[in-house]
C-alpha cells in the first residue's frame, strides 16, 4: 500500500502499521478547540434563554390587574434599539475583516465604534426600564412584568458584560497588538455579539411586538 | 480497512487545524446586514400601521423572526455544515431540538393546565 507514507505519524506504530489509538497525546496547537468550546458555551447559554423565553410565554398573560404591554411599550424606541444592536453587528463584522488583514488601528477603530452602538443600546434599554418602574411596573407587580425584566434583563446583563470584555480585549490588543491568542479572543467575542444579536431578534419579536398584538 | 481509513480522517482533520474559519467578506457582511433591515423593517412596520389581523400578523412577524435569525447565522456566524468538523452545526440541532421541547412543552402543558383548572378555581369560589 503506497498511501502508507500518507498517514498521520500520531497514527502508526513503530512498524509504520495503522493504528487505532494513538499511543502519546497528538500534538495540537494552543487553542486548537476553543472556537468549539466556545460554541458550546453559546449554545448553553442558548438553553438558557429558551427558558427564560418559556416562562415569558406562560407568565406573559398575567397582568394581575397591573399594565399591559400596550401600556408601557414604546414600539419606536424599541426600532432604534434594534437598529443600535444591529449596526453593532456590522461595525463588529468589519473589525473582524480589518483584523485578517492585521490591520491594528482599523479593528481598534471599528471596535470602539461596535462598543458606542452597544453603550447606546444599553443607554436607552436603562431608559425604558427606568420609565417602566417609574410608573410603577416593577418587577414585583406581576408575573408578566417579572418574565419580562428576567428575559430582557438577562439579554441587557449579556451585553454588558459583552461591552466590559470588548474593552478588555481593545486594551490587549493596544499592549500586545493583533497576535494569534488576540485574533482568537476576538473571535470568540464576535460569536458572543452576533449570538446576541440573534437573541434579540427573539426578544423583539416576541416580547414587543408580540405584546403589541395582544 | 477500517483503520485506514481512519487515519486519512485523520489527516485531514489535522489539516483543518490552520486559519480555516470561514471569514466572510465586506460583501457579505453587507448583504447579511440588508437583509437584517428588511426582515426587521416590515414586522414594526406591520405591527405598527396596523394593517392585517392580528393573528395574521403573528404568523406573519413569527415566519419573519425565524428566516431573520437564519439569516444572521449564515452571514454574521458563518454557520455551515463543515464548521469545526461538523460539530457546530451537530451541537446547534441537539440544542435546537432541547429549546422546541422545552419551550413547546411548558407552552402546551401550562395551557391545559390553566384551561383545566379555571372551572374548579369558579366551583370553590362558588361554594
Amino acid at each position: 500500500m503506497s498511501h502508507a507514507s500518507t498517514l498521520n505519524p500520531d497514527y502508526v506504530d513503530e512498524t509504520g502499521r495503522p493504528i487505532f489509538h494513538p499511543v502519546e497525546e497528538p500534538h495540537h496547537s494552543e487553542g486548537h478547540s476553543t472556537m468549539l468550546g466556545f460554541w458550546m458555551y453559546l449554545m448553553s447559554d442558548c438553553l438558557i434563554f429558551a427558558i427564560l423565553f418559556a416562562v415569558y410565554a406562560v407568565l406573559g398573560g398575567n397582568y394581575a390587574a397591573g399594565p399591559a404591554p400596550k401600556d408601557l411599550f414604546d414600539l419606536p424606541l424599541v426600532a432604534v434599539n434594534t437598529s443600535m444592536l444591529l449596526f453593532s453587528s456590522i461595525t463588529y463584522g468589519f473589525a473582524m475583516l480589518a483584523m485578517y488583514r492585521n490591520k491594528v488601528a482599523q479593528t481598534q477603530a471599528w471596535l470602539a465604534i461596535t462598543g458606542l452602538f452597544g453603550l447606546c443600546f444599553l443607554g436607552i434599554e436603562l431608559y425604558e426600564f427606568a420609565h417602566m418602574i417609574h410608573l410603577g411596573a416593577t418587577p414585583q407587580r406581576s408575573g408578566f412584568l417579572s418574565a419580562f425584566f428576567i428575559l430582557v434583563g438577562t439579554h441587557g446583563l449579556h451585553v454588558t458584560f459583552g461591552c466590559i470584555w470588548l474593552v478588555t480585549l481593545m486594551i490587549q490588543v493596544g499592549q500586545k497588538g493583533l497576535i494569534q491568542a488576540n485574533k482568537r479572543r476576538l473571535m470568540c467575542l464576535s460569536l458572543f455579539w452576533h449570538f446576541l444579536d440573534v437573541i434579540w431578534i427573539g426578544v423583539f419579536t416576541f416580547v414587543y411586538l408580540f405584546g403589541m398584538l395582544r | 480497512m477500517s483503520a485506514e481509513a481512519h487515519n486519512e480522517h485523520a489527516v485531514t482533520h489535522e489539516d483543518h487545524h490552520g486559519d480555516d474559519h470561514d471569514h466572510g467578506t465586506y460583501r457579505s457582511y453587507l448583504i447579511g446586514f440588508g437583509l437584517s433591515v428588511v426582515l426587521t423593517a416590515i414586522p414594526f412596520w406591520l405591527v405598527m400601521a396596523g394593517v392585517l389581523a392580528p393573528q395574521l400578523t403573528g404568523l406573519i412577524i413569527t415566519g419573519f423572526a425565524v428566516v431573520q435569525i437564519v439569516v444572521h447565522m449564515i452571514f454574521f456566524l458563518h454557520m455551515n455544515h463543515r464548521s469545526e468538523g461538523g460539530w457546530n452545526m451537530l451541537a446547534l440541532i441537539f440544542t435546537l431540538v432541547i429549546v422546541v421541547i422545552a419551550v413547546a412543552g411548558s407552552v402546551w402543558v401550562m395551557y391545559h393546565l390553566n384551561t383545566n383548572m379555571m372551572p374548579v378555581h369558579d366551583m370553590q369560589v362558588m361554594g
